[in-house]
């Protein structure tokens, strides 16, 4: 039981951080602003989670403590990040930070301009 | 092999920080920043997570909530700011 464990906690150890190598490696190297918050809002946050849940597991199979306040704090990250990500990004939208130049279409301008007039 | 896993994972936390903090640095925009600042709080929840494993104590795991709620009202008072110019209105004229 505790070989399995120990390798369940290795295994999310390991997807966890290679996400998050993912999402340092798209805030580099990505064009703009949007696709930038598109990396990092989704594949931090799945590592983040992982890393959490291989805690989680560590201190229930190896400690034998259950810790109800990872448990938390992974629910927590689940809800927040995509709403920090979608918030950062309407922001930027609408203090005028322009899209990637070989964008194909932009949507939200014509809504925009309906508002507008 | 767990402890080797751990300090692997350790520094691949820290090489994916370095390059949050290129993008905080270097980034055009104030969004970019803003960003890059929110996936370094992710990340330290997530090193936090990995040292209190380390040091074999659960005497840190309210700092992971902690660290959570606090980059998620960072982020939230940012975009605030950015969009409205101010974060609380005090307009009572509305």
């Amino acid at each position: 039981m505790t070989v399995i464990s120990e390798w369940l906690i290795v295994i999310f150890l390991l997807f966890g951080s290679f996400l998050s190598l993912v999402a340092a490696f798209g805030l580099i190297r990505l064009p703009d602003v949007y696709t930038r918050n598109h990396a990092a809002s989704k594949s931090a946050t799945l590592g983040v989670m992982s890393i959490l849940l291989a805690a989680f597991l560590y201190f229930y199979f190896i400690e034998g403590h259950f810790s109800s306040r990872i448990l938390l704090g992974i629910a927590f990250i689940f809800i927040t990040a995509p709403v920090a990500g979608h918030l950062i990004s309407r922001a930027a939208y609408n203090s005028g930070v322009k899209l990637w130049e070989k964008s194909v279409r932009d949507d939200l301008q014509y809504k925009k301009k309906e508002r507008e007039h | 092999m767990l402890e080797l896993v751990m300090k692997i994972s350790l520094i691949c936390l820290t090489l994916s920080m370095l390059g949050l903090v290129y993008r905080l640095i270097k980034g055009p925009t104030v969004p970019d920043r803003v960003v890059a600042l929110d996936a370094i709080g992710i990340n330290l929840v997530a090193i936090i997570a990995i040292i209190s494993m380390l040091l074999n104590t659960n005497a840190f795991l309210d700092v992971i909530l902690l660290m959570g709620i606090l980059a998620f009202i960072g982020t939230v008072a940012f975009a605030k700011f950015l969009e409205k110019g101010e974060i609380i209105e005090n307009d009572r004229n509305q």
